[in-house]
C-alpha cells in the first residue's frame, strides 16, 4: 500500500492540494509514480487510488489509456521510433528494422542488460525532421542507421549523463506558494474568484 | 405530455407531431410515443454517453436534416426527426457493420442468444453482410471478473453500460475501460474483483452476451423459459422481478423497472437466491421427535404431524401458546396465521419480528413516507441499520438521489456505513445514544440544524445495531416527533414481508388492518369466532415466558430465533422451556432441529399471493413452479390446524383469504383482487391508512455502562450465514468469516496483536474470535457482524439491556 517514498508522498499531497477535486491529481500522480520507479507499478496505482479517493480500477483505466505511462519495467533508455506518415516515407521502417537488429530485440521489448527499450511510436510532431525518434522523450532528428548506432554507443557509455533516465518529463518542479493555493475546495463550494483574476485586474488597471 | 405543461415543445417524429418536454432526449420522446429507435448504450436510468451511435437519426432544426445521436440531443420546438429515412438506414447499417467487425458472432453458444439486442437489431437494421474479411480481435474466452460475473471481451461492443452502472448507479467503480483504441477492453484491477452487491445488474443490461452470470450460464435458452412477474421478498424493499423457470426449476430473476421502487435494479442477493429454493436441503416431509430417541427427528405423515401439534395446543394451558415469525409469509398466509392465533387459539402472543425490529405499533403509528418521498425530501435522516447491507436497493435509490443533489442525506450512526460515502454529513455517535446526538444537533446553532428544520424531512429509522435494544430507536422517534413534528418515517425493517405480517396482525396489540387490539372494528367481530382482548407478548416476552415455564407451546412460523433473535441464550432457554415446539419452515435451521414437530412449507415461486414492502405497498407474488416435495402453503397448514382444533378459518384458497382481508382489515378496504391484478397496479398499491394512534413516551437516558469495556455494535451483512444465503451455492461463498473489528489504539492499549485470536467476554457468554485493527471503528467500540460464519454476535448480546458491552482479552 505504501508505494511512494516519504518525500514523494509529501509531494503527492501538495499536488493534490492544487486541484479543487482530488481526482484531478490522478495524472500528475501517475507521472510522479513513473518518476519514482521508472514505470507505474500496481502498488503505485493502488496508492494513487486511495490518495485521490477512487478505485484502483479507475486509476488503471486512466493509466492504461496513455502509452507514455509504462506498466512494465522499461530500460534505462526508452527509444521511440516514429513510424507515422512522414517518417515512414523517409525510411522509418528501415530505421526500426536496423534498430531491432542493432539492439537484438523486437520493438516493444527491452534489452537483457536493461539499458534499452525499443518502441515503434506514433507521430512525434517533428514531421519536418523525419525520420525522427525520441530517447526518453527527447527528440533526435533525421536519424540515419549510422546516426542510430552512434547514438546507442553514446548512451551505452556509463559516463553519459545527458539524457534523463526513464520517462521523466519535468525537470523543473513546480511549487504553488501557499497564498496562491486554493486547496482542495470542491468547485460547488467556491464562491470567490481565483486570486489571479484579481491580480490581473490590478495589473491591467 | 399534457398540453398544460408550460415547457412543452412540439416535435415532429416521422411526420407525426408530438408534444415533448423541453430538455427531454429525442430517443426518450420517441419511446414515449411508440417510436422505437435502435440503441445499445442508451439506458433510461443512466446518463447518456453517446458511445455506440446506433441511435443516429435524421434531425432537422431548421438548418436541414443531419444525422444526430438521438440519445445525446434534446428536443427543441419545431424539431423534425426522421427515424426511418434512407440516411438513417444507411447510418444504422454502417454502425452495425462496424460493431460486428470484432464481434465473434458465436450466438449458438452464447447465453444471450435469443434475447440479444445486438442479434435482434442486426436482423432488424443491419446490412446483412460485411465487407470485413480480416482476422477478428481475440481474447481469452470468458474470464471471471467476480464470483458471480464472467466477461467475454470478444463479445463486448464497448457500450459503457456496465462500467457506467458500476460507477454511476452502484458507486463501485471496479470495472473500467482500460487500454485505448482497438485494444480497449473492460477490466478490473488485477486481483480486485468486481465484488459489487449489484453486479448482476450489469449482466442484465449488457446489450450483448459479454457479461454472463455464473448461476445462469448455460442453464437455459430464452425461448425455453417460462416467466411470471413477481416481487422480491428477500428483503422488505420489495423490488419488482421477472421470475423465470425452465422445466419446473427456477433459473433466473430479472429486475423489472417500476418507478416507485427499484428502477429495474436488483441486488445480487435478491437476484441469485433462487438457488436456495431448489436446494437439496429443503425440508420435504413432516418430521416428528422419535419416541424412542429424543435426540432424533424422524419422518412422519402430515396427518400425524398435524395431530400431534393440535394435541399439544389443546393440552396447553389457556393463553400459554405463542406464535413467533411471519415475515417469510405472504399477506394471505400471515392473515391465516393471525386468524388461527386470534380466532381459534385465542391468543395475541404473536410476533412476526424476532426482537430485531421495532414494536409493531411504532411501525404502524409513525407517519409513513414512501421511498420516493425519501428520495425527494430536502433532508433524509438515516438513523438505523446499514442500508447497503440490509435494504440494498433503498440504498441505491437514496444514493442516486443524493448524487443528483435531490436530497441531503444526514446520517447519525455508531460507525461508518455504506451510506456514509454519499452523506452530506455523517455524525458518529456512541452506540445507543443517537437520540442524544440528534437532540443536540437539532438544538444547536449548527447551520445544518436550521437547514433540517426549514425543509421537508424523512427519517429512515431502524436499529443501528442489534446489540442495542429497540429503545434507542424509539427515543429517536420521540425526539423527532418533538422537534420536527412534520417529519415522516420510513421504518427500516429488513425481513421480506415483515410489514405485511404486521399489517395482518402478527404483532402483539394489533389486529389485521392496522387496528389496535383495544378497539376492534365491527367486521372482525362479525367474522372471527373470537377476538383476543388481552395484549399478548412479543418475541422476547414469549421466549422469556417459555424459559420460565409460563408458555406451553411455541409455534415458529418461518422463524429461527436461535440464530435471528439477538440474545441466543434467551432463545435457547425459551425453546428448551416450552413443552412443545412446532416449526414450520423451508429449511432445517438450528431452531427447527430443536422442534418437536416440523412442517415443511412451500417457498417463494411455489405459491402466489401478495406481499407488502417497507412503505406499505401491496404487490403481487406469482407462482411459477411446484414444490418438489410434500410441502404445503403456510395458510393451508393454519387451516388444517384450525380444523383439528375444532375451528374453521372458512377459506380454501388464496383468493378467498384476500377477499376476507379486504373485508376485515379497514386499511385494506376496497382493495379488491381485481384491483390487485389490474394492469395499472403493477407498481403495487400503497396503503397509508392506519388506525394506530401512537403516543411515544418521552425519552429516558441510556445507561452508561462501565468504562473498561468495549461497546458491542452488531449489524447484518448482505451475505451472511443466514438460511437463504447459506443454501445458495453461488452466494454462500461470499459470506465473509466473522471478525471482531476494533480501533487499533484499543488493541494496542490491551496489548492485542492485530489478527490474533481473542476471547470475547460478555455477561452472557465467552467466545473466541479473530481481532482485526480497523481505523474506521470508533474508539471504545467493537464490531462483530450479527450472523457471519464463525461466531454469532447473539451469543454475547443481552437483550434485556439497551446496549451490550464486552471485554476482550488475549488468549
Ligand atoms: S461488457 Fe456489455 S455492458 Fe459492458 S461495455 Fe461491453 S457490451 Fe457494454
Ligand atoms: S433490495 Fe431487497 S427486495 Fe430488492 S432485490 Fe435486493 S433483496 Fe430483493
Ligand atoms: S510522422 Fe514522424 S514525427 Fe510526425
Ligand atoms: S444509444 Fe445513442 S449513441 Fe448509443
Amino acid at each position: 500500500m505504501t508505494f511512494f517514498t516519504e518525500e514523494n508522498l509529501e509531494l503527492a499531497h501538495e499536488i493534490i492540494g492544487r486541484y479543487p477535486k482530488q481526482r484531478s491529481a490522478m495524472i500528475p500522480l501517475l507521472h510522479l509514480a513513473q518518476e519514482q520507479s521508472g514505470w507505474v507499478t500496481e502498488e503505485a496505482m493502488k496508492q494513487i487510488g486511495v490518495l485521490v479517493g477512487t478505485s484502483s480500477a479507475e486509476v488503471l483505466g486512466t493509466c492504461s489509456f496513455y502509452e507514455m505511462f509504462k506498466r512494465h519495467e522499461v530500460g534505462k533508455y526508452v527509444v521511440n521510433i516514429c513510424t507515422t506518415m512522414s517518417c515512414a516515407l523517409l525510411g522509418a521502417e528501415e530505421l526500426l528494422e536496423h534498430a531491432e537488429t542493432r539492439l537484438g530485440i523486437k520493438a516493444g521489448s527491452t534489452t537483457s542488460d536493461g539499458l534499452f527499450t525499443l518502441e515503434g511510436a506514433e507521430c512525434q510532431a517533428a514531421c519536418t525532421e523525419a525520420p525522427c525518434l525520441q530517447v526518453n522523450y527527447r527528440h533526435q532528428y533525421r536519424v540515419t542507421p549510422s546516426d542510430f548506432d552512434q547514438l546507442i554507443d553514446e548512451l551505452a557509455d556509463p559516463n553519459n549523463e545527458e539524457t534523463p533516465r526513464h520517462g521523466v518529463l519535468a525537470q523543473i518542479r513546480q511549487h504553488i506558494p501557499v497564498e496562491r493555493s486554493v486547496g482542495a475546495v470542491h468547485p460547488d463550494l467556491v464562491n470567490v474568484p481565483p486570486v489571479w483574476i484579481e491580480e490581473k485586474k490590478e495589473a491591467n488597471s | 405530455m399534457p398540453d398544460s405543461q408550460p415547457n412543452a415543445v412540439s416535435v415532429t417524429i416521422n411526420g407525426t407531431q408530438i408534444e415533448a418536454e423541453a430538455g427531454e432526449l429525442v430517443i426518450a420522446a420517441a419511446d414515449r410515443n411508440g417510436v422505437h429507435i435502435p440503441r445499445f448504450c442508451y439506458h433510461e436510468r443512466m446518463s447518456s454517453v453517446g458511445m455506440c451511435r446506433m441511435c443516429l437519426v435524421e434531425v432537422d432544426t431548421g438548418r436541414g436534416p443531419m444525422l444526430q445521436p438521438s440519445c445525446m440531443i434534446s428536443v427543441t420546438d419545431g424539431m423534425i426527426v426522421d427515424t426511418e429515412s434512407d440516411q438513417t438506414k444507411r447510418a444504422q447499417e454502417g454502425i452495425l457493420e462496424f460493431l460486428l467487425i470484432n464481434h465473434p458472432l458465436d450466438c449458438p453458444v452464447c447465453d444471450k442468444g435469443g434475447e440479444c439486442p445486438l442479434q435482434d437489431q442486426t436482423v432488424a437494421y443491419g446490412p446483412g453482410e460485411s465487407r470485413f474479411i480480416e482476422e477478428k480481435r481475440h481474447y481469452e474466452k470468458p474470464i471471471p471478473i467476480s464470483d458471480l460475473v464472467h466477461l467475454d471481451r470478444e463479445r463486448c461492443i464497448l457500450c459503457d453500460r456496465c462500467t457506467r452502472f458500476a460507477d454511476e448507479v452502484a458507486g463501485d467503480p471496479l470495472i473500467q475501460f482500460t487500454e485505448r483504441g482497438n485494444e480497449t477492453q473492460v477490466l478490473t484491477f488485477p486481483n480486485e474483483p468486481f465484488s459489487s452487491y449489484f453486479s448482476g445488474n450489469t449482466v442484465q443490461i449488457c446489450p450483448v452476451g459479454a457479461l454472463t452470470a455464473a448461476p445462469y450460464r448455460f442453464k437455459a435458452r430464452p425461448w425455453d423459459l417460462e416467466q411470471v412477474e413477481s416481487t422480491c421478498t428477500t428483503c422488505s424493499v420489495g423490488c419488482r422481478v421477472a421470475v423465470q423457470s425452465s422445466r419446473n426449476e427456477l433459473v433466473r430473476y430479472l429486475g423489472v423497472d417500476i418507478d416507485p421502487v427499484n428502477h429495474g435494479w436488483l441486488c445480487d442477493k435478491g437476484r441469485f437466491d433462487f438457488e436456495a429454493i431448489k436446494s437439496p436441503n429443503r425440508l420435504e416431509t413432516p418430521l416428528i421427535r422419535d419416541p424412542n430417541d429424543k435426540d432424533q427427528l424422524i419422518e412422519t405423515t402430515w396427518g400425524a404431524a398435524l395431530a400431534a401439534s393440535a394435541d399439544a395446543i389443546k393440552e396447553a394451558r389457556s393463553g400459554k401458546i405463542g406464535v413467533i415469525g411471519g415475515s417469510r409469509l405472504t399477506n394471505e398466509d400471515a392473515y391465516a396465521w393471525a386468524k388461527l392465533a386470534g380466532s381459534v387459539i385465542g391468543t395475541n402472543n404473536v410476533d412476526a419480528q424476532l426482537g430485531d425490529g421495532l414494536p409493531g405499533k411504532v411501525v404502524l403509528g409513525l407517519p409513513g413516507a414512501t421511498i420516493d418521498e425519501a428520495c425527494s425530501a430536502d433532508t433524509v435522516l438515516v438513523i438505523g441499520p446499514d442500508l447497503k447491507e440490509e435494504l440494498p436497493i433503498l440504498h441505491l435509490r437514496l444514493r442516486g438521489a443524493a448524487k443528483k443533489k435531490k436530497v441531503k442525506v444526514v446520517e447519525i450512526t455508531p460507525l461508518q456505513t455504506g451510506v456514509s460515502s454519499y452523506a452530506h454529513r455523517s455524525i458518529v455517535c456512541r452506540s445507543g445514544e443517537a437520540a442524544k446526538t440528534l437532540k443536540s444537533l437539532l438544538t444547536s446553532d449548527d447551520e445544518l440544524s436550521q437547514e433540517i428544520r426549514s425543509g421537508s424531512v424523512v427519517v429512515i429509522l431502524g436499529r443501528s445495531s442489534l446489540a442495542e435494544s429497540a429503545l434507542p430507536a424509539i427515543e429517536v422517534a420521540s425526539v423527532i416527533t418533538e422537534e420536527l413534528p412534520k417529519a415522516k418515517f420510513l421504518v427500516a425493517l429488513r425481513r421480506g414481508n415483515v410489514r405485511g405480517a404486521i399489517d395482518m396482525g402478527l404483532s402483539p396489540g394489533l389486529l389485521p388492518g392496522r387496528v389496535p387490539l383495544e378497539n376492534p372494528n365491527d367486521e372482525i367481530k362479525k367474522i372471527w369466532a373470537k377476538v383476543p382482548t388481552v395484549e399478548g407478548l412479543d418475541t422476547a416476552g414469549m421466549l422469556r415466558a417459555a424459559a420460565d415455564g409460563q408458555l406451553d407451546v411455541l409455534i415458529l412460523v418461518g422463524a429461527d430465533p436461535l440464530v435471528d433473535f439477538p440474545d441466543q441464550d434467551l432463545a435457547n432457554r425459551g425453546l428448551r422451556g416450552a413443552k412443545f415446539v412446532v416449526a414450520i419452515d423451508n429449511f432445517p435451521t438450528l431452531s427447527v432441529a430443536n422442534a418437536d414437530v416440523v412442517l415443511p412449507a412451500t417457498a417463494y415461486g411455489e405459491k402466489g399471493g401478495t406481499t407488502t414492502n417497507i412503505e406499505g405497498r401491496v404487490s403481487r407474488l406469482a407462482q411459477l413452479v411446484t414444490s418438489p416435495s410434500a410441502a404445503r402453503d403456510d395458510w393451508m397448514i393454519a387451516s388444517e390446524l384450525a380444523w383439528r382444533l375444532g375451528g374453521d378459518l372458512k377459506f380454501s384458497s388464496m383468493e378467498e383469504i384476500w377477499s376476507e382481508i379486504e373485508q376485515v382489515a379497514p386499511s385494506h378496504n376496497g382493495i379488491t383482487l381485481e384491483k390487485i391484478w389490474a394492469d395499472e397496479t403493477r407498481d403495487g398499491i400503497l396503503i397509508t391508512e392506519t388506525s394506530i394512534q401512537l403516543a411515544i413516551e418521552p425519552s429516558g437516558e441510556t445507561p452508561v455502562v462501565d468504562g473498561y469495556g468495549l461497546r458491542l455494535i452488531s449489524g447484518r451483512k448482505l451475505y451472511d450465514a443466514g438460511t437463504q444465503t447459506s443454501n445458495c451455492a453461488s452466494l454462500s461463498a461470499l459470506a465473509q468469516d466473522a471478525e471482531l473489528r476494533v480501533n487499533p489504539t484499543e488493541l494496542e492499549r490491551l496489548g492485542i496483536q492485530d489478527g490474533s485470536e481473542v476471547t470475547i467476554i460478555s455477561t452472557k457468554a465467552t467466545g473466541v474470535a479473530i481481532a482485526i485493527a480497523d481505523e474506521s471503528i470508533p474508539r471504545g467500540t467493537a464490531v462483530l457482524p450479527f450472523n457471519n460464519p464463525g461466531i454469532r454476535a447473539n451469543l454475547f448480546i443481552n437483550s434485556e439491556l439497551p446496549v451490550t458491552d464486552i471485554r476482550i482479552e488475549t488468549r
